[in-house]
């Protein structure tokens, strides 16, 4: 019921400071024009049958999983996600909903997680992302990747990629004094990852073959062991 | 292999590698984000281009006109498909309505077009610039109001009405009865992966790499439904990102990537967007129940009735949701029913459970309503009321049935004697606390299931069946099915599953592809057995497959040794013998234990813990079983506690159509889970002797939260889902 959104607009470091700058404004508007822009599968209105400009292309740098990437072209409503599966071909960040209702594109970018559905990739020129992939590989697994196979955190495994991600991004902010809605006390340096944090900060990435219980305790396990 | 006698002592009773709850071998690849699912098969090298779905605006009626000269015109179009250019397209055979309608619109959000662009972002812009003039005509929409008008469903599985007995006599006779009728609302399967294929055309060959349950079924209506001849199409689905029933079926999305594939001349991908997905596919239709009990004074049931209504379009199908009522509980007098009415809303099909996970939700609830005015504990009344034999016709046992077994497990277990019988009597902090329990029931259905299996020199065993892993594990238990026949380490095994040019399977459904499909691969592998044996001289009869080597006669070879010269490649299927599977009632028990808060004064309910105890056949993987159980009493938490596509009555669809509207449980909404399952091994099931586990956990479940919220706060709620809104004004007073 509860739907957390695992989404902050703002520096979560900071989080008393509401201080919006003119970038941030920009971006957002963006965001919600890219949105309105998709038809409803109502029927498009008559309105909408005005002439189309060619897409407007931009060029975007980033690095993914610390290799730097250059997206020559690229059109600019291409969303981060997009822009990951399909111009990348990186597809381990998945497409569950596009309207940043599920989690599954949950990635890391500059050390906090986003959901990459809702945020354009010429959005993050000069960032740093960091997908599933760049986590571990089948070889040599990310602890939180051992302990989702471990615990059986997971099922079709479409949800799962995201799950890590937030999981892994979860425990840092636990870490580093983030509250939540559930935290007692908010002028704590830091908190302890609790099943009641875990699953209150987990709540922004749905799993429907319910594999919750297990990847609470594999998220336990692993914040036990970093403790 | 005809299993046409039950199981006796085989190979797989060495329980060496099944049984044990192993990792799944997949498991490495899909927390990676490894896996290929249909949308993204960057590795088959098909460069394709991108198909955006348009669906109908109306829920009944007509399409007038359609423009399309201003999205034809849009950067990057290279073809747009319409019914009126599509060519002729039959109706597949597990399709009710048209998968690509028009100029007749029959359901809201029905495919009416598909732009194909170069780029995702060109063909959904392009895709609203079509314009679409529509003449609708008057629906039906409204369940309630279209019960009246209710008929004997044409297309069922299952009698329309029984009886046994005299219902009528028996129940007006009764010390005690209960007469109450309960609604399930319609229910989205909302899988995590989007509907979604990609089309590659060859001359008039066909590769449509998808997400479907069943690759037998989709290959052969997608021949059909575009005129083509069934071995002309070659469908491919490895991995799947759920489908709970959503994906039995051919969808849009295959179809429309194949005809877009053709319009455009090269391979087209397409994914059905998530607004789209509830109206636009199957659900599981709403439900209204009645049902009547009659006891006597002493709890024994005397007269058991159900009878369910449900909708759905012209030629669909209705929710079976008295099947479990003709098995569950004994009584000499019982009687259901099941009627249709026509609605002009989306399809209504299968989804976790068909039948049972409705049927049950209120069936279980009456159950907990009738021990209270008998004045009896709920679960005593239940083991009063047990059977060992059918109902309807005693002479024919169940195969094993262990009800009674799993209620007092479960009850030790849960600690249910603490359980206050009055409502309201339990708090902690501003929580009213209770507990409820239900049954779990759900038939063990088997299916003919093929597998062909390899032997390399290297020794690897090599299996390949059409059977799908949805989620549910199938990679793992075949692989370690064909460890155990083999001999051999679970690492010498490769599994390859999800491709319609390997042997036809069960399939991923109704909870009998565990049993079904790995009961193919040991009837493979005991001909893989008997190859090698003759290869090496050994008799197959008495040789034994152990440590990668086969022993027999004072002499060991290693396996592989058989196929030094080539590989040797045996394929077999398992089929059942009806006559002998249904000589005893097959069915997998459960009981479900809940604790629920309900908070005094808002009403709101947090579900503070859960366990089933499940008996459901040999258990093939504890861990991936374990896990079927505890997500699919999620699931059954949601049907308890939030799920519910809302009815537009006016307009006809599915209003909360996404995952913000369609409300599904988070993390938070879901405590630690406790799983135990009773040891039942049943040669009657397969010679594996396993039986269904997937969707045991989600029948019941969903009563058993209502029960304790009843228990907790004294508001019986009969119309799912029990929000805090049914509850709010009927919490006892606060003080």
């Amino acid at each position: 019921m509860l739907r957390a959104s695992n989404l902050r607009e703002h520096d979560m470091t900071s989080p008393g400071d509401l201080e919006l700058n003119r970038r941030d404004l920009m971006v957002a508007a963006a965001a919600t024009a890219a949105v309105a822009s998709a038809p409803s599968g109502a029927g498009a209105q008559p309105a909408a049958a005005a002439a189309v400009r060619a897409p407007s292309k931009a060029t975007v740098s980033m690095m993914v999983n610390g290799e730097a990437r250059r997206l020559v072209d690229l059109d600019t409503r291409t969303t981060l996600l997009d822009a990951l599966r399909e111009s990348l071909q990186m597809p381990g960040t998945k497409k569950g909903c596009d309207h940043g209702q599920c989690g599954a594109c949950t990635v890391i970018v500059d050390g906090r997680r986003i959901n990459s559905c809702l945020s354009l990739a010429v959005m993050h020129e000069g960032e740093s992302v960091t997908t599933i992939e760049g986590l571990g590989t089948p070889d040599n697994l990310h602890a939180m990747q051992a302990a989702f196979v471990k615990h059986d955190g997971y099922q079709c495994g479409y949800c799962t990629p995201g799950q890590i991600c937030s999981a892994v991004a979860v425990l840092d902010e636990i870490k580093a004094g983030v509250p939540s809605h559930v935290t007692a006390d908010l002028t704590a340096a830091s908190y302890d990852p609790t099943a009641d944090e875990i699953r209150e900060r987990m709540s922004g990435n749905i799993c429907r073959c319910g594999a919750y219980s297990n990847i609470v305790d594999a998220m336990s396990e692993v914040a036990g062991r970093r403790a | 292999m005809k299993f046409d006698t039950p199981a006796t002592t085989n190979p797989i009773d060495q329980l060496k590698v099944v049984g044990k709850p192993l990792d799944r071998v997949d498991g490495p690849l899909k927390v990676t984000g490894r896996a290929p699912y249909a949308y993204e098969r960057h590795d088959v090298g098909a460069k394709p281009a991108v198909g955006y779905v348009l669906g109908a605006g109306i829920a009944k009626g007509r399409i007038q006109a359609m423009d399309l000269a201003a999205a034809k015109r849009a950067p990057g179009v290279l073809a747009i498909v319409t019914a009126e250019n599509a060519g002729k397209l039959e109706l597949g055979k597990f399709n009710t309505a048209k998968l690509l309608g028009g100029p007749d619109i029959d359901h809201y959000h029905q495919a009416i077009a598909v732009v194909v662009a170069e780029t995702f972002e060109q063909a959904r812009a392009a895709a609203g610039l079509i314009k679409v003039e529509y003449a609708p005509t008057q629906g039906a929409f409204d369940l309630a109001s279209a019960r009246d008008g209710a008929v004997v469903p044409k297309n069922a599985n299952a009698p329309a009405d029984t009886a046994v007995g005299d219902f009528g006599r028996a129940f007006a006779a009764a010390a005690v009865k209960l007469d109450e009728s309960y609604t399930t609302p319609d229910h989205s399967h909302a899988m995590m992966e989007p509907h979604a294929s990609m089309a590659a055309w060859e001359g008039d060959s066909l590769t449509v790499w998808t997400s479907n349950q069943m690759i037998a079924w989709a290959a052969g209506d997608i021949a059909k439904t575009l005129g083509m001849p069934n071995g002309k199409v070659r469908v491919i689905s490895p991995y799947i990102g759920g489908g709970f029933g959503s994906k039995l079926f051919v969808r849009a999305d295959a179809v429309i990537a194949a005809l877009a594939a053709k319009a455009a001349g090269r391979p087209v991908k397409v994914a059905l967007p998530r607004p789209l997905i509830a109206n636009n596919t199957t659900h599981r239709p709403a439900t209204i129940q009645r049902v009547r009990l009659g006891a006597g004074s002493d709890g024994k049931i005397t007269a058991i009735g159900h009878e369910t209504w449900s909708g759905n379009l012209p030629d669909g199908s209705p929710e079976e949701a008295v099947a479990q009522t003709r098995l569950l509980y004994a009584g000499a007098n019982r009687m259901t029913a099941t009627r249709l009415a026509l609605l002009d809303l989306p399809e209504g099909n299968a989804m976790r459970a068909p039948g049972e996970a409705p049927g049950l939700m209120a069936l279980e609830i009456a159950m907990d309503e009738m021990a209270e005015k008998l004045g009896m504990d709920p679960i005593e009344f239940r083991i009063l009321n047990d059977t060992q034999v059918d109902p309807e016709d005693p002479k024919r046992p169940f195969s094993l049935r262990q009800l009674t077994e799993c209620y007092r497990t479960g009850a030790e277990k849960f600690g249910w004697s603490a359980r206050r019988a009055r409502t309201g009597q339990v708090r902690d902090g501003r929580w009213l606390v209770g507990m409820g329990a239900a049954s779990a029931f759900r038939n063990n259905l088997t299916m003919a299931s093929g597998a062909r299996v390899r032997l390399g020199s290297d020794g690897v065993v090599t299996v390949e069946t059409d059977m799908t892993d949805i989620g549910t594990g199938s990679y793992t238990i075949i692989a370690q099915t064909a460890a155990e026949m083999m001999g051999v380490p679970l690492e010498k095994v490769v599994v390859r599953l999800g491709d319609s040019s390997f042997p036809a399977s069960s399939g991923s459904g109704g909870q009998w592809g565990a049993n079904s499909s790995t009961a193919g691969v040991y009837a493979a592998c005991v001909k893989l057995r008997e190859a090698v044996a003759g290869q090496l001289g050994f008799d197959a009869a008495t040789a034994e497959f152990a440590d990668g080597e086969v022993r027999g006669g004072g002499k060991s070879v290693p396996l592989g040794d058989a196929a030094k010269a080539r590989e040797i490649m045996v394929e077999d299927k398992i089929e059942f013998d009806k006559e002998m599977t249904n000589s005893k009632q097959q069915s997998t028990f459960g009981a479900h234990f809940v604790e629920v808060g309900v908070d005094v004064a808002t009403a709101e309910v947090r579900i503070r813990r859960m366990l089933a105890v499940c008996s459901a056949g040999r258990i093939l993987n504890p861990k991936s079983a374990r896990s079927q159980v505890i997500g699919a009493m999620v699931m059954g938490a949601g049907a308890a506690l939030m799920e519910e596509l809302a009815v537009d009555k006016t307009r006809g669809f599915f209003v909360n159509h996404d995952l913000a509207g369609y409300e599904v449980p988070v993390h938070a909404d879901i405590p630690h889970q406790d799983v135990i399952f009773l040891d039942d091994t049943d040669p009657m099931s397969s010679p594996m002797k396993a039986k269904g586990v997937g969707e045991l956990g989600i029948c019941g479940v969903a009563a058993a939260i209502a029960n304790a919220i009843y228990n907790a706060s004294g508001a019986r709620v009969r119309d799912y889902p029990v929000t805090l809104d049914k509850i709010l004004d009927r919490l006892p007073e606060m003080g």
